[in-house]
């Protein structure tokens, strides 16, 4: 009797969904936490374009639900999982990188589509016809700084603070050695800091101004990143900071004295001071619902959401469709379209789930973001 | 063998133990069906090897904390070396051995052996200690274990196995796979733990501590813990009968962290970090020290309750420490005890015998 009612429950909420005229879309991301500030900037970015387009009268509409990873494999798979129970039909993947390498295994086996706003490891991809990114991939972004280091010279002795216990400070770390002789950059001091030890950042400073370093290059998350230009300015050190899209965040971090962060550099693929009308709308609305500056992450949020409306309407899907089904169609879209958003004009998505779009230099001038170019 | 010595147990303390295995069986054979005929939601079936894996962890911890007395904060430490040698065993070993089980014992195996081993090492030192003292320094050795496996790398290729501390100075020959990637962990790690993998598992460490536990070392363990002085008195080895208990329980503990790690296609170090610690010695707490069901229990309960309670989103890490607060004080209330002891079907029994 019971097992009859069961049954006739489940067969019904089955039928609620497929006639439901929304797709459900369904992301994991530290919403509490240290990385906390990264997954409600992704989500809040992410709700907001569904909203947006709930209101238009398309063919596509959306019911969006992000659930708390904490910045944790385990608890991302958790995560992934209350998701699917929930009826998920195409993914946002998670917000970070290990906790998107769990989930992106979970989708693949799975066959639900993904499309991560910000887990940049090349390992989320990785071997996954069914993964894909929103933001460049950890190598290419120490490629990139490098490059741009080199080409807009800003410095010649260039010094590295990076995380050894960290798979996104690592990966950046990684390339960016490989490729700053290439580009004639003379890394004069290398040093690291983990877990645990990520208060104190003395002998880095000592190390690096010492050996004469022009600039600092930091390929961290932006909460050791604060406490690094803190104490640099408290020894009276004042080099060029350069940042990668982790240091987005320092200026919306709570208790984070603003003036610290003037004149850092950073590289990231979304500038909130751009002057065309979509990032201009998105930066006023994003803005009054939140009440503060969409960092990169918010804008890779929007992005991914707006990036599946379009390919759901270019394959012609329908929400009655099985996740599989719309896996099959979204691998064919994103592997085809070409997308323009806040992030990025002309992003293009190759086979193996990699974007490409140009990363554009910013700066930190009264408290906010500023175009370097 | 086991049979006779069950039988010369006292009465209680047999029933005590087949009600620990019947509970655990009955738990499996309930969600291996609800599992399989799909009753069991995403989240539940998600979480079924972690639960296995913890209560593992919990039955290991508890014979040291437990039973031999000596508290310890490092036990994730033994996890994750378990872990990282397991998983890297099964990678080494899938191209020879495309049977997945058999891999996943081989793992278990080579993982337990692995963690034994750094017991036994760790133990040389830490076992001299007691009380406090013991407790932070197997506090500072899982953090010494986890910087290590930060900068560990261990990669294979055409030429055989290549190890590097600090920076990654393998040089792989072409086709070579770098398996222990620093603080990248292990990637693309197959998803070979299964339920009945970890309920075995589960069953195994329950047989290892009972036996243990109730034969001459067991009753070594229980005086040297209730007073270490008049134990040595009567000529009992203090270091060879912890050195027994520590090294069992880190070997189960790697077992255990080999089981967790295969659940999952990405593992790193930091996840084994002092709070997996505590979440463990949580357990045992919160189980009873000693008492195997309870530690059984409560991981069980505590792994699933912040899953039940993502509903409340934000306040959910909130409710699980009022939960966790309320049951630690209801599991140690007299009446409550007494009155669940009322419950207990062969407690009322042994007092009409």
């Amino acid at each position: 009797m019971k097992k009859t009612l069961i049954c006739a429950v489940l067969v019904l909420a089955m039928a609620a969904s497929a006639f439901g005229a929304s797709f459900k879309i369904g992301g994991t991301g530290p919403l509490t936490g240290g990385a906390a500030i990264y997954g409600n900037a992704a989500k809040n970015g992410a709700e907001l374009a569904v909203e947006e387009i709930n209101a238009m009268d398309g063919t596509v509409k959306f019911e969006i639900r992000y659930e708390d990873d904490t910045h944790d494999a385990e608890k991302a798979v958790n995560a992934y999982n209350a998701l699917k129970d929930w009826g998920m039909q195409i993914s946002l993947g998670s917000v970070t990188s290990k906790p998107a390498e769990a989930t992106a295994a979970e989708n693949f086996a799975d066959r639900i589509f993904a499309l991560t706003p910000s887990a940049s490891s090349a390992a989320v991809t990785e071997g996954k016809d069914n993964v894909f990114q929103m933001c460049f991939v950890d190598p290419n972004q120490g490629t990139a700084s490098a490059q741009y280091i080199a080409s807009k010279g800003l410095a010649k002795k260039v010094a590295v603070i990076w995380k050894n216990d960290d798979v996104y400070s690592k990966g950046v770390y990684d390339t960016f050695m490989e490729n700053a002789p290439k580009q004639g950059l003379e890394v004069v001091s290398d040093t690291a800091f983990a877990d645990g030890n990520d208060t104190d950042f003395s002998v880095q400073l000592t190390d690096a101004q010492t050996k004469g370093a022009e600039l600092v290059f930091l390929p961290m998350y932006y909460q050791p990143a604060s406490l690094i230009l803190a104490q640099a300015q408290a020894m009276g050190y004042a080099p060029k900071w350069f940042g990668i899209d982790g240091m987005d965040g320092i200026l919306t971090m709570e208790g984070f004295d603003k003036s610290l962060a003037e004149g850092v550099m950073l590289l990231t693929p979304f500038n909130a001071d751009a002057t065309d009308a979509k990032t201009k709308s998105f930066v006023a609305k994003y803005q009054e619902k939140f009440g503060e500056v969409p960092n990169q992450f918010a804008a890779d949020g929007y992005d991914c959401v707006y990036a599946y409306k379009e390919a759901l309407e270019l394959a012609k899907a329908t929400p009655d469709m099985s996740a599989e089904e719309i896996c099959a169609k979204m691998i064919e879209q994103f592997t085809t379209m070409t997308f323009n958003g806040v992030t990025g004009e002309n992003v293009k998505w190759a086979a193996n789930g990699e974007v490409s779009k140009d990363p554009k230099g910013m700066v930190i001038k009264n408290g906010a973001y500023v175009g370097l170019d | 063998m086991t049979m006779r010595r069950l039988i010369n147990l006292k009465r209680v303390e047999a029933r005590r133990i087949y009600l620990t295995y019947f509970i655990v069986i009955a738990a499996y054979v309930i969600c291996q069906t609800m599992s399989s005929t799909k009753f069991l939601s995403s989240s539940m079936r998600g979480m079924l090897v972690p639960i296995c894996a913890y209560m593992v962890m919990a039955i290991s911890l508890n014979l040291v904390v437990g039973i031999s007395g000596e508290l310890s904060l490092g036990h994730a430490g033994f996890m994750s070396v378990g872990a990282f040698s397991g998983v890297a065993t099964a990678i080494l070993l899938q191209k020879v051995l495309p049977f997945a089980p058999a891999r996943l014992a081989i793992a278990m195996i080579v993982a337990a052996i692995f963690a034994a081993i750094a017991g036994f090492l760790i133990g040389i030192p830490v076992l001299r200690l007691k009380g406090d003292y013991l407790a932070i320094v197997t506090l500072a050795f899982g953090e010494i274990i986890k910087s290590l496996l930060n900068n560990f790398y261990f990669g294979v290729d055409s030429g055989g196995l290549h190890f590097s501390m600090l920076t990654d100075t393998t040089r792989l020959l072409k086709g070579g796979r770098l398996i222990i990637r620093g603080p990248m962990g292990i990637s693309g790690i197959q998803k070979i733990a299964t339920f009945p993998a970890g309920f075995i598992l589960v069953m195994i460490a329950l047989m290892v501590v009972f036996n243990l536990v109730n034969s001459r070392s067991g009753r070594a363990f229980m005086a040297i813990r209730d007073d270490r002085i008049a134990a040595e008195s009567i000529g009992l080895d203090i270091t060879k009968y912890k050195m027994m208990a520590f090294v069992t329980s880190a070997a189960l503990a790697g077992a255990a962290g080999a089981l967790f790690a295969m659940n999952y296609s990405t593992i790193v170090a930091n996840k084994f970090d002092f709070n997996t610690s505590i979440l463990i010695l949580v357990f045992v707490v919160l189980g009873g020290q000693g008492n195997m069901l309870g530690g059984i229990i409560a991981a069980a309960v505590l792994t699933i309750l912040p899953e039940k309670l993502r509903q409340f989103s934000e306040y959910r890490m909130l409710l699980y420490a009022v939960v966790l607060i309320v049951m630690m004080l209801a599991t140690n209330n007299a009446e409550i005890k007494y009155f669940l002891s009322r419950l207990n079907p062969f407690r009322r029994k042994e007092e009409a015998e």
